[in-house]
C-alpha cells in the first residue's frame, strides 16, 4: 500500500499539496504516482513569478517510460521551483514527499484549499484504481 | 488477461509489473528499469522472450525458399549454425519482419520472427513455402530466453551442465541444437554478449530459476527496449514497417544486391530506390540540453520539418536522451527538436551508441 501522509492534501491526478507555516504552499507528486511513473530522468519545473490556475498543466515529470504533466491543483503565483530536480530528477522516486517536492506557490484564494482531497479520500482513490 | 509464458509466475514472484505487450502479459520491470538496464551492461540480466515466433523450416529445397524470401541471402552462411539478420519483404519493398534465421542443416533452418507480426509472417511464409515442398513449424512447445551482459555466458555455463562444453565453444552469432529440443545462441538484443535460448516449456522455469540464484538478475521489457536503443538496433514497427524499405531504416546492410541473379521478394523496387536515392533516412540523434527524446517527436533543420523521431527515450548508460528519427536524406550533423514547442538542439549521428557497456559515441 502506497504512503499517503495525512497531513497533506491532495488532487485527482496525483498531486501532494502542504500548507506551510507562512501561508505558501508546496507541492509535488505523490508516492502512488512516481510508482506508476517509473524511473524518473527529467523534470521541467514552473519559474518563480509566473502564475497558474486551477488545473493548468505547470510541469512535467518523465520517466524512461513517459512525460506526464503536473498540474497546479490551486491559482496563485509560484515563489520557487525546486532546481536541484534538474540534476536529480530520482529523488522523487525515492523521497516524494520531501526533497522531491517540485514547486511552492502563493495561494490567490485560500478557500481553494478546501476543495482538495484528504488522504482518506486520495488513498480510497488509489485503492479503487488498483 | 493475455496470453502468459510459462515463466509468468516467476515474474510475479519476482515482483514483476506487468503490462499487456501486443496480447501478452509480460512484465515491463521488476521494481527499477534503469537499474536492470546498468545490471545487464555491467554483469548479467535474464530477459523472458518467449512472446517471440519460433519456426522450424524443412526442406530439401528451404534454402532456395529463403534465398527467395528474404533480402538478406543465406547462402552467406557458410558454416551449419551460423545465423543470419534479414529483412522479410513486400513486393513494393516494404519491411512485413525482421528476423533472424540460423542455418541449422541443409534442409532445416530456424527462424525467430516478432511476436506483434506472428500472424502476418506465418501466413506469408505458408503462402511461400507451398512453392518450395518446405514446411512451416511453429514451435509454440518452446519458451525463449535471453542471458545478455558481460557475465551472462559464464554464469548460464555453470547452470546447463553437459551442454556447456559446447555452448562455451560458440562463436559469436553461432547456435547449437540439442537432442532434447534445447537450443543455446550466441546472439541477443542489447549489444553485449551473451546467449538466447530456446527450450521446452516445461523446463523454463528451472532453467530461469537456476540462473537467479547464480545472481543473474531478472530485466524487463522496458530495459530491453533501452537497451536494444544504445546498441543500435531496430525496433520493427517503429523503425520500420511495411510502408518504410530497408534503405529508409539504415539497414541497407542487410540486403544481399550480389549476386545479382538472385530474385528476392522486394528486389526489383529496391534496385529502383537505390539508383535513383531514397528521400529519407533513419538516423541517430543526440539531446544536447536536458530532456526526454520521444517518438514522433518533429526533427527540425533551419526552423523546417526534416522528419520525426521513430523510437526516443532516457539512454542510461549515457545518462542523456537518444533517439532514431527518419529525416530528410541531406540531413547534416545538427539539427533540433520539438519538445512541447520548445526547439532543443540535437547532434546528428550514425548509431550504435553503446558497444560493450559503454558509450562509443
Amino acid at each position: 500500500m502506497s504512503n499517503v501522509p495525512s497531513e497533506l492534501r491532495y488532487t485527482k491526478s496525483h498531486e501532494w499539496v502542504r500548507r506551510e507555516d507562512d501561508g505558501s504552499v508546496t507541492i509535488g507528486i505523490t508516492e502512488h504516482a512516481q510508482d506508476l511513473l517509473g524511473d524518473l530522468v527529467f523534470v521541467e519545473t514552473p519559474e518563480a513569478g509566473s502564475t497558474y490556475a486551477t488545473g493548468d498543466d505547470c510541469a512535467v515529470v518523465e520517466s524512461v517510460k513517459a512525460a506526464s504533466d503536473v498540474y497546479s491543483p490551486l491559482s496563485g503565483e509560484i515563489t520557487a521551483g525546486n532546481d536541484t530536480l534538474a540534476d536529480t530528477p530520482e529523488v522523487i522516486n525515492t523521497d516524494p514527499y520531501g526533497e522531491g517536492w517540485i514547486f511552492k506557490m502563493t495561494l490567490a484564494d485560500e478557500g481553494e484549499l478546501d476543495g482538495l482531497m484528504d488522504a482518506t479520500a486520495y488513498a480510497e482513490q488509489i485503492a479503487a484504481e488498483d | 488477461m493475455g496470453k502468459q509464458t510459462p515463466l509468468y509466475e516467476a515474474h510475479v514472484a519476482a515482483g514483476a509489473k506487468i503490462v499487456d505487450f501486443g496480447g501478452w502479459d509480460m512484465p515491463i520491470h521488476y521494481g527499477s528499469q534503469i537499474k536492470e538496464h546498468e545490471k545487464v551492461r555491467s554483469d548479467s540480466g535474464i530477459f523472458d522472450v518467449s512472446h517471440m515466433t519460433v519456426v522450424d523450416l524443412n526442406g530439401a529445397k528451404v534454402k532456395d525458399f529463403l534465398r527467395y524470401l528474404l533480402a538478406n541471402n543465406v547462402d552467406r552462411l557458410k558454416q551449419q549454425g551460423k545465423a543470419l539478420y534479414s529483412c522479410m519483404l513486400k513486393e513494393d519493398g516494404g519491411v512485413i519482419d525482421d528476423l533472424i534465421v540460423y542455418y541449422v542443416n541443409d534442409d532445416f533452418f530456424r527462424m525467430v520472427v516478432n511476436a506483434s507480426t506472428r500472424e502476418k509472417d506465418l501466413a506469408w511464409i505458408k503462402q511461400h513455402a507451398k512453392d518450395f515442398d518446405v514446411s512451416v513449424n511453429e514451435r509454440d512447445d518452446l519458451a525463449m530466453i535471453a542471458v545478455q551482459g558481460p557475465n551472462a555466458r559464464e554464469k548460464v555455463n555453470a547452470v546447463i551442465g553437459d551442454k556447456a562444453a559446447t555452448a562455451g565453444e560458440l562463436g559469436a552469432f553461432f547456435i547449437a541444437i540439442f537432442d532434447d529440443n534445447w537450443a543455446i545462441a550466441r546472439t541477443g538484443y542489447t549489444g553485449e554478449d551473451g546467449y538466447e535460448l530456446m527450450l521446452p516449456n516445461e523446463a523454463a522455469a528451472d532453467f530461469w530459476n537456476a540462473c537467479i540464484e547464480q545472481g543473474v538478475s531478472p530485466i524487463g521489457l522496458g530495459a530491453r527496449d533501452t537497451l536494444r536503443l544504445e546498441a543500435g538496433m531496430n525496433l520493427y514497427g517503429s523503425d520500420m514497417d511495411e510502408t518504410t524499405s530497408p534503405l529508409e531504416s539504415a539497414l541497407g546492410w542487410t540486403i544481399a544486391w550480389e549476386p545479382e541473379e538472385r530474385d528476392f521478394i522486394g528486389r526489383k523496387v529496391l534496385e529502383a530506390q537505390r539508383a535513383e536515392g531514397v528521400k529519407q533516412k533513419l538516423v541517430g540523434l543526440i539531446l544536447e540540453d536536458k530532456g526526454v527524446l520521444r517518438n514522433h517527436q518533429s526533427v527540425l533543420v533551419d526552423g523546417l520539418e526534416s522528419g520525426e523521431i521513430t523510437s526516443g527515450s532516457f539512454a542510461p548508460t549515457m545518462g542523456k536522451a537518444i533517439a532514431f528519427a527518419r529525416v530528410s536524406a541531406n540531413i547534416g550533423d545538427q539539427a533540433k527538436v520539438d519538445i512541447r514547442g520548445k526547439h532543443l538542439d540535437v547532434r546528428v549521428v550514425k548509431p550504435p551508441f553503446v558497444r560493450n557497456g559503454k558509450a562509443c559515441i
